[in-house]
């Protein structure tokens, strides 16, 4: 699938395929070439202009990859953990015992799907009461046993229904940010794809926060704020805009603390290399925060969210 | 908006409009004093309308001991956000000007029959109580004195959540306060959260929720997500109850619910038992 203003992009890839299907004269061997250096050209041209209502298509595209790649990409073992021990087993939500070159951690992500079959299994990646009350249970094993926390973000919300909120949606998301808050492991969060409001955070207070490069977070989505004060979702793309939601915007805003850099045309195009750079960044925060002492470490959590917001007022 | 509102049907230029108020709830007409003097509680249907901070400060601390702190606090426009209708700087300063406040919440400290306890009350007529940097500190500020002084926190919730204004800096006050939360909790120092109408997205999902004791006013609607958006997800109509303070008592995530009138010795009778100091 390709995303609109991709198109020039996925012209010219179209006729490499096409090219590479069948025995080739010369004078086709040279288009071959010359072609294949163009869609890089043209690929960097694209994605060094995208506005970002384009880079929530990207964060949402079909062949991102998601959680369940990323385990298989990047853990030697994976052994999930399922259920909240209250309610059930949420799909949206997920989390076990993972080891990354040599690593061993806690892995916790939401789960979305390629598939509409795995979308729908996985409830589209919005995940219930329990699958928050899930990720605190196995955050809470994983402090005991003294092993770090990777949260794997990608979620367009915490699932707005009638039985969430009876089964206390709110609450759920409250009690792990202020259990997250002081949970004495070191905790890396990076955001894959979508980092939609609560729903996100839920799972995402931590001592390192990434993002990958074409990810989005927001306190709302784009359609939704578009709605409330523009009075139109199409005016998506504004709300996109207004929010400041891109990985070069957090950054800006001290928000993140590092960006993951995808390979050239998105995740999509190369998720291997994506999953590569993301398994790199993860391992290289693993060893570092191993190093440093917990009380501290808590102590820096506390004063790196502390620290979030511009107001006028100096903190004395 | 209020539940009271001025009846229409006085239009007339007799004077009566300033006597009157219709209920919102049960639509009776009732004289505005009445409504006054009942603590803006419907004498008919017991409806609770909201309140300003001041009239919920009058009702809550002893006379004359409220000390307000970081009054001056007050939001920056950290993404210089103009939506459809203008600059939100403008919006920011229409709400200024028009309750007197510099952000969503008063805190400081204040007695409840004697005790000393450190109290943030939120008002919904500055931006509808929304969540954002200036809330965000003066609540964590807040924490911070509770624990620096080993009294209990109160909050008073009224918010339709995060303000989008201030975008992902609005969210992480989230964690922002929440993680003040949890410093009370490892100190046991206590932490109350009474939830008023109406309570919703990221403040319910924050510090609304996690009190040691949660309460709330009669009929308070309190919820994650709003009653619209969840219909169009599910597409089925929802029980009328649905989010209302009685419909979340029932569902386990409320202590008690409690009257207006009744609230401030209800805090002082909880507060003897979990000051660690016991009487």
């Amino acid at each position: 699938m390709s995303l609109i203003f991709e198109k020039e992009i996925a012209d010219i890839e179209k006729r490499i395929s096409e090219l590479s299907d069948s025995k080739k004269t010369k004078k086709q061997k040279d288009e071959l070439k010359s072609l294949k250096s163009k869609v890089k050209r043209v690929t960097k041209k694209v994605y060094s202009n995208l506005s970002p209502w384009d880079t929530v298509q990207i964060a949402r595209h079909i062949d991102r990859p998601l959680l369940r790649d990323f385990i298989k990409g990047m853990c030697s073992e994976f052994l999930e953990l399922h259920g909240d021990r209250r309610e059930g087993d949420d799909k949206a939500m997920i989390g076990g015992f993972a080891t990354i070159e040599g690593q061993r951690c806690m892995l916790i992500g939401m789960v979305k799907g390629h598939t509409v079959e795995e979308k729908v299994e996985s409830n589209f990646g919005m995940p219930n009461p329990e699958g928050y009350r899930k990720a605190l249970r196995l955050m809470q094993l994983a402090e005991k046993y003294d092993l770090p926390i990777v949260c794997v973000i990608d979620t367009p919300a915490a699932y707005p229904g009638q039985e969430a909120e009876e089964r206390g949606q709110s609450e759920a998301i409250a009690r792990n940010l202020t259990e997250m808050a002081t949970l004495e492991v070191p905790i890396i969060v990076v955001v894959t794809g979508e980092g939609g409001s609560g729903g996100a955070l839920g799972i995402a207070v931590g001592d390192v926060i990434m993002m990958l490069r074409y990810a989005v977070y927001s306190v709302i989505p784009p359609e939704g704020c578009a709605a409330i004060l523009w009075r139109d979702a199409n005016k998506a793309p504004q709300a996109a805009d207004a929010l400041k939601i891109t990985s070069d915007s957090l950054m800006e805003l001290g928000i993140i603390d590092e960006i993951i850099d995808e390979p050239a045309g998105g995740a999509h195009r190369d998720p291997e290399a994506a999953i590569a750079s993301t398994q790199e960044a993860i391992v290289r925060h693993l060893k570092s925060l191993k190093r440093r002492k917990i009380k501290r470490l808590v102590d820096q959590r506390y004063n790196k969210f502390a620290q979030m917001g511009r107001f006028k007022h100096p903190r004395s | 908006m209020g539940w009271f509102t001025r009846s229409s049907k006085n239009k007339d230029n007799d004077g009566s409009q300033d006597l009157f108020v219709v209920c919102k709830s049960c639509k009776a007409h009732i004289f505005k004093e009445e409504v006054q003097n009942n603590l803006k509680v419907c004498p008919k249907c017991n409806h609770h309308d909201r309140l300003t901070y001041k009239e919920r400060l009058d009702l809550i601390v002893d006379h004359d001991s409220f000390r307000e702190f970081n009054q001056h606090i007050s939001t920056t426009d950290p993404l210089e956000f103009v939506d459809g209708k203008g600059p939100y700087a403008e919006k920011a300063k229409v709400a200024k000007a028009k309750t007197g406040l510099n952000e969503s919440i008063v805190t400081g400290s204040g007695n409840i029959n004697g005790i000393r306890v450190v109290l943030g009350i939120m008002d919904f007529r500055f931006l509808g109580g929304s969540l954002a940097s200036g809330t965000g500190e003066k609540i964590l500020l807040a924490a911070e004195h509770a624990l620096r002084m080993k009294r209990p926190l109160i909050l008073f919730s009224a918010s339709g959540g995060a303000r989008m204004h201030e975008g992902i800096v609005s969210l992480m006050q989230m964690a922002k306060t929440c993680a003040g939360i949890a410093r009370l909790n490892k100190a046991k120092i206590p932490y109350i959260s009474v939830l008023t109408d109406p309570t919703f997205g990221g403040v319910s999902a924050s510090y609304a929720t996690v009190g040691d004791i949660n309460i709330a006013e009669p009929g308070a609607m309190i919820g994650f997500a709003g009653r619209r958006v969840i219909e169009q997800t599910i597409k089925q109509k929802l029980p009328a109850d649905f989010q209302t303070s009685e419909y979340l008592l029932e569902h386990g995530f409320l202590d008690a619910i409690i009257e207006r009138k009744d609230m401030k010795d209800y805090l002082h009778n909880v507060l003897l038992y979990c000051s660690r100091k016991k009487a």
